[in-house]
């Protein structure tokens, strides 16, 4: 009998991909990176609306975040320029800091809510910030009936 | 019997990226293809400042003051390390789609325009979008198979998207676009503070010796010694100068204008935001000072094309496509069984460019191509994309 609950690494061996959803980005706020919450209807059985929100919105938050202008990126920028931009040799972005906490996000995020309930969220970065990537699986052994 | 597949390279992923530029340095470095006009830039610069260094510095940093040639080795390690910044690092290149996603939007493209009939030109592929109460058009991108993001456009030259699409700029070898262009901007104006500095001082140079010597024993000295050597090369410098001075500055003129208003040169060009019935500029922030600070110090985007990520091989018995970012993104190339990874390689080889393009695109493509011809006439600035 196939466990109901399944860890990222079992559904990586056992489930085969059925499908893909793509959630794409919302322009209306100019050129920043935001993604649409709206609920795709291929998820409506197997994750709750609000659930998937919650996700899309905090990623939305992360980005507003790293694209933030204000005296604190202001202040990286001329600093770097002064130093003819050698200074991102050894430093790190904040925009590079941020995409490494939504990294760890979306992998928590899969972890806990989507990994069991058979999907797989990629991360933007690795789309080239087009869209957020949503792998539906489905179990190959999978009984209509709970055991 | 066990078989052990012994890989004899790595490959990575900048090794089957589409798209027409040139990698370097094991993927580090980033150019277009035609580089012979960027290696004249470096020889004018290079070679202007060196006998500039070498000749009048000499004389001057005794005559006048020793902070002259530090002062110019300063302005010219900076137009140096922005030209090389600009020139090697990516515009801002946006990567193609996969097959899935680009699957996923022709069926979205098909729902809502409807299935056409066999001989019928298809309905050109646009999306509106609002931005700031103004109705932006987003483009379906036939050769990357997306929805281009607003202010970008592909470039012919490199075959590739570029987010914030400037221009193509032959005299650096690469695209301008969202992340160079503040590289090229200082780049452009280092340089024409240190073209204005050669030349006032050789000027000065010009005249302290005449002063000395007489204007007209300046000038004709005898060939072959020392002090007409001098001359020669004097002279040629402020010829060099005085060309590059007029296209140069001019240039940085017009891209300190385009700064102040939150403009590209290719929506300067199309006249996006001209005319009476067109939309005002929406990213604007309507303050010049604003607009300024957004373009050239405003949050930097990392590169997405992780060019130097290592490509899933099928052969390969360790599955190890960690990319060099985070911990978080290593699961999805793992994940993928041989399938999968088999997809997101031929996915990555190099794309033909769809046949059917729509007259809409096709004019808009050639107007951006005035670089493809380069122009070496240093009059216009604008002759220079």
């Amino acid at each position: 009998l196939c466990p109901q609950v399944h860890s990222l690494q079992e559904l990586r061996r056992s489930a085969s991909l059925a499908t893909k959803v793509f959630v794409q980005r919302d322009y209306s706020d100019g050129t920043t990176c935001q993604f649409q919450t709206k609920f795709p209807p291929e998820l409506e059985s197997r994750i709750e609306r609000q659930l998937f929100e919650e996700t899309v919105k905090t990623l939305n938050g992360f980005y507003a975040e790293a694209e933030k202008i204000g005296g604190s990126s202001y202040l990286e920028g001329c600093l770097a320029c002064a130093t003819a931009y050698f200074i991102f040799l050894c430093m790190e972005t904040h925009y590079e800091k941020v995409l490494k906490k939504i990294s760890k996000y979306i992998q928590d995020q899969n972890e806990k809510i989507y990994a069991p309930r058979g999907l797989l969220l990629t991360d933007p970065l690795e789309r080239g910030m087009r869209v957020i990537e949503i792998s539906i699986y489905e179990d190959r052994c999978s009984s209509p009936s709970s055991a | 019997m066990s078989v052990m597949v012994a890989r004899k390279k790595v490959v990575r992923k900048w090794e089957k990226l589409p798209g027409r530029n040139t990698f370097c340095c094991d993927g580090r470095i980033m150019m277009a293809r035609q580089k012979g006009i960027f290696y004249l830039t470096l020889f004018l610069i290079l070679g202007t400042c060196a006998l500039f260094f070498a000749f009048e510095c000499r004389y001057l940093a005794v005559q006048l003051s020793p902070a002259i040639p530090v002062f110019a080795a300063v302005l010219f390690l900076f137009a140096m390390a922005t030209l090389l910044r600009t020139s090697f690092s990516d515009p801002g290149v946006i990567p193609r789609a996969l097959p899935d996603e680009a699957a996923f939007i022709e069926m979205e493209i098909e729902a809502t325009n409807g299935t056409v009939p066999q001989g019928q030109r298809p309905p050109p592929r646009i999306k509106n979008f609002q931005i700031n109460n103004q109705i932006v058009k987003l483009k379906y991108c036939y050769t990357c198979k997306i929805f281009r993001p607003p202010r970008a456009s592909h470039c012919s030259i490199c075959d590739n998207c570029v987010e914030r699409f400037d221009h193509h700029c032959p005299w650096v070898g690469n695209c301008v676009g969202k992340r160079n262009y503040r590289y090229f901007y200082l780049f452009i104006l280092s340089l024409s503070l240190l073209t204005i500095y050669i030349f006032t001082f050789n000027i000065v140079y010009v005249a302290l010796k005449s002063l000395k010597i007489g204007f007209l024993n300046t000038l004709k000295e005898t060939p072959g010694t020392y002090p007409s050597s001098l001359t020669v090369l004097t002279v040629l410098e402020v010829l060099i100068c005085f060309f590059t001075l007029w296209s140069v500055v001019g240039l940085t003129g017009f891209h300190t204008f385009l700064v102040a208003l939150n403009q590209t040169t290719n929506e300067d060009i199309k006249g996006s935001w001209t005319g009476k019935n067109r939309v005002q500029n929406p990213y604007s922030h309507g303050n010049i000072v604003k607009n300024c600070c957004e373009v050239l110090c405003g949050p930097l985007p990392p590169s997405v094309l992780d060019r130097r990520g290592i490509l899933q091989q099928e052969e390969s018995t360790a599955q190890e496509g960690s990319c060099p970012r985070g911990p978080g993104t290593q699961e999805p190339p793992a994940t993928q069984g041989p399938g999968q990874a088999q997809e997101g390689h031929s996915a990555l080889s190099p794309q033909v460019p769809a046949p059917s393009v729509s007259d809409a695109e096709l004019p808009e493509e050639k107007q951006r191509t005035p670089g493809e011809l380069p122009v070496p006439s240093p009059d216009a600035g604008r002759a220079e994309h």
